[in-house]
């Protein structure tokens, strides 16, 4: 179990962690979701010890990282980057970690098998392709046979099938009873995995919620209306206290409106429509919107002058602070 | 966290690694090598000398003078051995291994150290006896008053080299930093501030300067150097805690 209270990461001016809570737990995938710089690496960074927080709290099991004796043994973690000396060879890189946890040596030949790098061990890393090192790097997590996992973008650089072992892998893990806690900034690829859901934006919790939960509120639904008779459609529509947003090229969306209801009403009213169809917005769409939210948050609160797209906003927000 | 678990681990680091093989060579070969040539030089030019000179021939501290070169391949090693953390990304896979950074860094400070004097021990012996079948009929035995002491104190010198190196590195974490100030400070700016008049008084502390004290058995007669020989070592001691604690404290503080 991985527990994070108000951790809070501040560079000068810049506030890269913004007073996150919340609990990773075991047993289960959980996504780490946030696009780009928001904040994910160095909150996974200050799990392990290695980024001091500037204000809040992060512990693994109860315990601040470096209470933990062997913490290879309680927790396993693939970082983002190479984060290893390449003229060194995979076996002796993962000597060196086990020696200093005190794990035993034929251990390293099981995890160089599980991750199927048996055959370059005594290889130099620097010749690795990012495939490669992504397994080193897994096998450095597995190292300890911890109960806790985590990994920040583990399947940047494979190839299809390194990503489907990956994901097997991790649930797999999780299935164990240990806690498993990925990084990602696709929404596509949490949504394979993972069963629940942390998503950050600039640092700050944006949605801690299971995935089947993020499913229910997030699969959008909405009309897509297009009509020759735009003004009159959106006049009719309006009394009848139907909000409708135009989304370019002549299209209304109408969210959560049923298609029976507005088409009746455009008959009533004479109107032509072009085309009437019942939508679902994407789970990539979904998370896009709940991020650039914290966007538009930000510039409301801050200092920033970026004007906010106003009507898209109000969807989602309820939710989002309540 | 067991201590031997970590220098255990900082071992098998530092001996699967090819830049200790080539930097520690390279302090042997270039320090007995150079020596050894200089030393053929003096036996040439004692006879041209003068009745002062003469008095002062110094044929350990003579057959030690590859160290000045030989050094400079100890510091690099002494740098890499810690700026490689860093300039790899080992550093964030190191310490979440080892948290607690006073271990991590003193353990591998203790086998990179404990390697540098091995190391710093056979290059001294290699450098007196080949150094002294040079110089001939002007040579020193081991036995003579002082030699033995600054034998030893030469692969001792080597070793605090080394340490001051890892030190500056731990400050510094970038190799070409440390590199660029640590070779040209000891192969130029210190001796320059150790022999100039002007600058001599101040210049004798700097931790080659007062360190090299120990592998001098003949004092020159003017001289008026205000440590001996171990006093001298020690002051290079200081210079090498200093540079560790510094080390140390912005490991603590630093975000890896």
């Amino acid at each position: 179990m991985i527990e994070l209270e108000g951790l809070t990461k501040r560079y000068g001016e810049k506030v890269a962690v913004n007073n996150l809570s919340f609990t990773v737990r075991p047993g289960i995938v959980t996504g780490f979701l946030g696009p780009n710089g928001a904040g994910k690496s160095t909150t996974m960074r200050m799990i392990l010890g290695l980024d001091h927080p500037t204000a809040g709290d992060v512990r693994i099991d109860g315990k601040h990282y470096p209470q933990l004796k062997d913490p290879l043994t309680y927790i396993g973690a693939l970082l983002e980057a190479k984060a290893w000396h390449g003229g060194r060879t995979a076996y002796n890189h993962l000597l060196c970690l086990a020696q200093s946890n005190g794990i035993p040596r034929s251990r390293v030949r099981e995890v160089l098998e599980t991750v199927g790098l048996t055959a370059v061990a005594k290889k130099k890393t620097k010749g690795f392709s990012m495939g490669m090192g992504q397994r080193l790097g897994i096998a450095a997590a597995l190292l300890g046979d911890p109960r806790i996992l985590m990994f920040d973008e583990p399947v940047n650089g494979l190839d299809p099938e390194g990503i489907h072992w990956i994901r097997t892998l991790m649930k797999s893990l999780a299935a164990q009873g240990r806690t498993v806690f990925v990084s990602s900034h696709l929404m596509s690829e949490m949504a394979l995995t993972a069963e629940h859901l942390v998503v950050i934006g600039q640092g700050r919790l944006l949605a801690d919620t299971s995935m089947a939960d993020f499913i229910d509120r997030n699969s959008r639904s909405y009309v897509r209306v297009r009509s020759p008779q735009r003004e009159r459609l959106l006049d009719v529509l309006h009394q009848a206290g139907i909000v409708a947003v135009e989304s370019g090229d002549g299209v209304l969306e109408v969210d959560g409106g049923k298609a029976e209801h507005i088409g009746e009403l455009a008959a009533q009213h004479r109107i032509t429509l072009h085309e009437l169809s019942p939508q679902q917005a994407s789970l990539e769409e979904a998370f896009m919107r709940l991020t650039a939210e914290s966007v538009e948050y930000h510039a409301h609160s801050g200092t920033s002058a970026t004007s906010p797209e106003p009507p898209r906003q109000q969807w989602g927000d309820g939710w989002k602070r309540g | 966290m067991a201590v031997t678990q970590v220098v255990r681990s900082e071992w098998t680091k530092i001996r699967s690694v090819a830049s200790t093989v080539w930097t520690l060579s390279l302090v042997v070969v270039v320090t007995v090598a150079l020596g050894m040539l200089i030393s053929a030089l003096s036996k040439n030019e004692f006879d041209s000398m003068n009745a002062q000179d003469r008095a002062e021939f110094d044929p350990t501290f003579i057959s030690f003078a590859g160290m000045s070169l030989g050094q400079l391949a100890m510091i690099v090693f002494g740098v890499l051995v810690v700026s490689n953390e860093y300039s790899t990304g080992m550093i964030r896979t190191s310490l979440a291994a080892v948290p607690q950074r006073g271990s991590f860094l003193f353990s591998k400070i203790a086998v990179a150290s404990g390697l540098a004097l091995l190391v710093g021990l056979v290059t001294s012996f290699a450098a007196f006896f080949l150094g002294q079948a040079m110089l001939g009929s002007h040579r020193a035995e081991i036995g003579d008053p002082g030699v033995l002491r600054a034998v030893l104190g030469g692969g001792l010198y080597m070793a605090l080299i080394a340490m001051f190196s890892m030190g500056v590195a731990a400050m510094l974490r970038s190799p070409m930093l440390s590199l660029g100030i640590l070779m040209p400070f000891f192969f130029l700016i210190s001796n320059i501030l150790g022999n100039v008049d002007a600058t001599k008084k101040v210049g004798r502390y700097l931790p080659d300067q007062a360190g090299s004290k120990i592998m001098q058995v003949v004092t020159p007669i003017d001289d008026d150097t205000p440590y001996g020989p171990w006093g001298g070592l020690g002051i290079m001691g200081l210079w090498v805690l200093a540079a560790l604690v510094g080390g140390y404290v912005l490991l603590r503080k630093r975000d890896a």
